[in-house]
């Protein structure tokens, strides 16, 4: 027994290593690449041994990318601002609408309910490209190409069917009879909506948030199509470093690499609530 | 703290397919102000609907509902000035156990030190005082709902609604918690409903107890009454500890007195009984259902008593139950103290006027008690 448990333990290590470089090793590489020259990255065989240099972050933070070509102007940290602008906005609009709307989804049978619901869920299965070209044409007629509320208006698509099923589930696990006590102790509907509903689903909303705020951090095409050069994220931004002189396989790096940065610190930093919310689940009574 | 009415409410669920279900069927309660009422019956008989429409959870279908003379049919719960403590517990789970009692206190902005007294009081009584400073997931489920009932018990409420109030407790602290509930009840005049389908609590706690079947209110009583003169067959068999023998019988009037032929399964004739009392009604002939109270029978030989054999013997520390088959039926005696009867023995069956129900064999109506005319 002692002997099963002991190679068990070591086949678990190895597996769990394995399984660690593989989704680890591109981040770890693109990390590498970010403090390397384009002549470093482009050397066969790569190697791990190189003289590191800030220049690529330098670049995309002063905004002037000095090469062989001339100097060329980029708008890095005016796109990563654009991308805090539209992911924080848009999923702070779906917030607001669909927080209520998932309490009513699920507390509340009313004719064409379940409809509704799946026609918010359902703007998820079209492919985007099939809607953006109508969709660019009607906004270029309503003044709303290149805004950013026509961007924040079609990032809903991304963010609120997210945020409405994933948030309902949670609304729908709250015993209804916790939300009665409330309100035969003597408050309304919305009280009991706002103190006891929405913090008891706070690691569900929480999820959600996360989770339609990486979806639109991650959008492209929507912005590709329609916003311009002052309003695009870096998503699109980067295809600036694929310029008539080469690529710049340095900055796109370092790009990548600040891009990165703001959701992994809001992952780790929403972790602990998605955890609380697990384990309060688990001893529930 | 006041009066409770409910005046012929209905309760139907429509559903998406398929016919509408009625839960709560013209329901009619008159409820004394401090009275305390047991809803009796068995899972989906319509009681927790009936609570839920009192609490305001449920619209009433037709019908209405009062407190204390006023309509509260459209108020909203939070108008109703109704306690309640859910069958699932229902705590806040971010406030302590402490909070969670006083909870209803602290909003209706009572002093602080006030609201803690009280709450040390019912804590106390429901002993959970361990366990006010923790959080409710961390407490046993018999915590939570011993929580949930001082939840309700301390507000100042016109009405308390309890369902299954002591469901998950062990049985001994029950019946301790069961007569503490009880005086608490009784020394503030609260006008308490409360469900079980337990009937020794039932019959422990309630003024009065309301047994419900398939909606429909089948007896609204006393819980003596219910034993001594059960409305219909239904409430004959579902109250009393071992349930009422049943057997199919035919009155019998060929002589004076009362005669009844009690029937086999196979409908041939099991045994007899006549008794020297006067009934009126009942037809020669009539096909009845015979109730008999296991605890009424009484074992020994005297003139009248019929014979049978012993089939099964279960000593209770206290009573005998006594199973005896009687010319193909079978039937249970109780017998106080022990009884030294061997399995096959024969054995002799007193049947007094006043064990004896009699229910009409097509509705289950009640036709005669033996006790009203043995009295």
């Amino acid at each position: 027994m002692q002997r099963q448990t002991v190679i068990g333990r070591g086949v678990r290590v190895v597996l769990l290593t394995l399984v660690g470089l593989f989704f680890l090793f591109p981040i770890f590489w693109v990390l590498l690449m970010s403090f390397q020259t384009n002549q470093d990255i482009l050397r066969i065989p790569p190697s791990l041994v190189f003289t590191p240099t800030l220049e690529n972050y330098g670049a995309l933070i002063s905004g002037r990318l000095e090469s062989t070509a001339g100097v060329l102007e980029i708008r890095f940290m005016n796109n990563l601002m654009n991308s805090v602008i539209l992911a924080v906005s848009s999923v702070a609009l779906s917030l607001l609408l669909g927080i209520p709307a998932a309490y009513a989804f699920a507390r509340f049978k009313f004719r064409l309910g379940e409809d509704i619901a799946f026609t918010l869920l359902s703007f998820r299965f079209a492919p985007p490209l099939l809607v953006l070209l109508p969709l660019a044409l009607y906004f270029q007629q309503m003044g709303l190409i290149d805004t950013y509320i026509g961007l924040i208006w079609v990032y809903q698509l991304i963010t609120l069917p997210l945020i409405l099923w994933i948030v309902r589930g949670y609304f729908e696990d709250i015993s209804e009879d916790i939300e009665h006590a409330y309100r035969l102790d003597g408050n309304g509907w919305f009280k009991t909506f706002t103190r006891i509903a929405i913090p008891l689903a706070k690691p569900g909303i929480a999820a959600a948030t996360l989770l339609s705020f990486i979806f639109a951090w991650n959008n492209f095409v929507f912005a590709l199509i329609l916003a311009s050069a002052d309003k695009q994220p870096v998503t699109v931004g980067a295809l600036a470093f694929v310029t008539a002189s080469g690529i710049q396989y340095g900055q796109i790096a370092a790009s990548i690499v600040l891009s990165v940065t703001p959701t992994l610190l809001l992952a780790l930093y929403a972790q602990r609530y998605l955890v609380e919310g697990l384990s309060l689940g688990a001893v529930k009574g | 703290m006041a009066t409770l009415t409910l005046d012929s409410v209905s309760k139907v669920y429509k559903a998406a397919r398929g016919r509408p279900v009625t839960a709560v069927d013209a329901v009619d309660m008159r409820i004394a102000d401090g009275e305390i009422i047991g809803l009796l019956g068995s899972s989906g008989c319509g009681k927790t609907s009936t609570l839920r429409m009192i609490a305001g959870f449920e619209d009433v279908t037709s019908g209405h509902i009062e407190v204390g003379g006023r309509v509260i049919d459209n108020l909203l719960p939070a108008e109703r000035n109704i306690a309640m403590a859910f069958e699932g517990y229902a705590l806040y789970p971010p406030l302590r156990v402490r909070d969670n009692i006083g909870f209803a206190l602290l909003r209706d902005r009572q002093p602080r030190a006030e609201v803690k007294r009280q709450v040390e009081e019912i804590a106390e009584l429901l002993e959970i005082v361990p366990a006010l400073d923790r959080y409710p997931p961390t407490i046993s489920a018999g915590q939570q709902q011993r929580t949930s009932l001082a939840r309700a018990l301390i507000r100042k409420a016109d009405v308390f609604l309890l369902d299954e109030p002591m469901s998950q407790l062990e049985p001994q602290l029950r019946a301790v918690l069961r007569a503490r509930l009880k005086d608490w009840l009784i020394t503030r005049r609260m006008t308490t409903v409360f469900v079980t389908h337990d009937q020794t609590e039932a019959i422990a706690l309630a003024d009065r107890i309301a047994v419900m079947e398939e909606g429909v209110l089948q007896q609204f009583a006393s819980p003596d009454e219910l034993k001594e003169r059960p409305a219909n067959l239904f409430v004959a068999s579902f109250i009393g500890e071992p349930p009422m023998n049943l057997f199919e019988a035919r009155v019998d009037r060929s002589r004076s007195g009362l005669g009844l032929a009690v029937l086999d399964a196979g409908g041939a004739r099991a045994f007899e009984l006549r008794f020297d009392a006067e009934v009126a009604g009942l037809a020669d002939g009539a096909a009845v259902h015979l109730g008999m109270r296991p605890h009424r029978l009484r074992l020994g030989d005297r003139a009248g008593a019929v014979q049978g054999t012993v089939t099964s013997h279960s000593w209770l520390g206290d009573q005998t139950h006594v199973g005896v088959e009687i010319g193909g039926t079978e039937c249970i005696v109780v017998a106080e103290g022990e009884v030294p009867a061997r399995l096959g023995a024969p054995i002799a069956v007193e049947v007094p006027l006043r064990a004896v129900h009699l229910f009409d064999a097509d509705d289950g109506r009640a036709l005669f008690h033996g006790s009203e005319a043995a009295s």
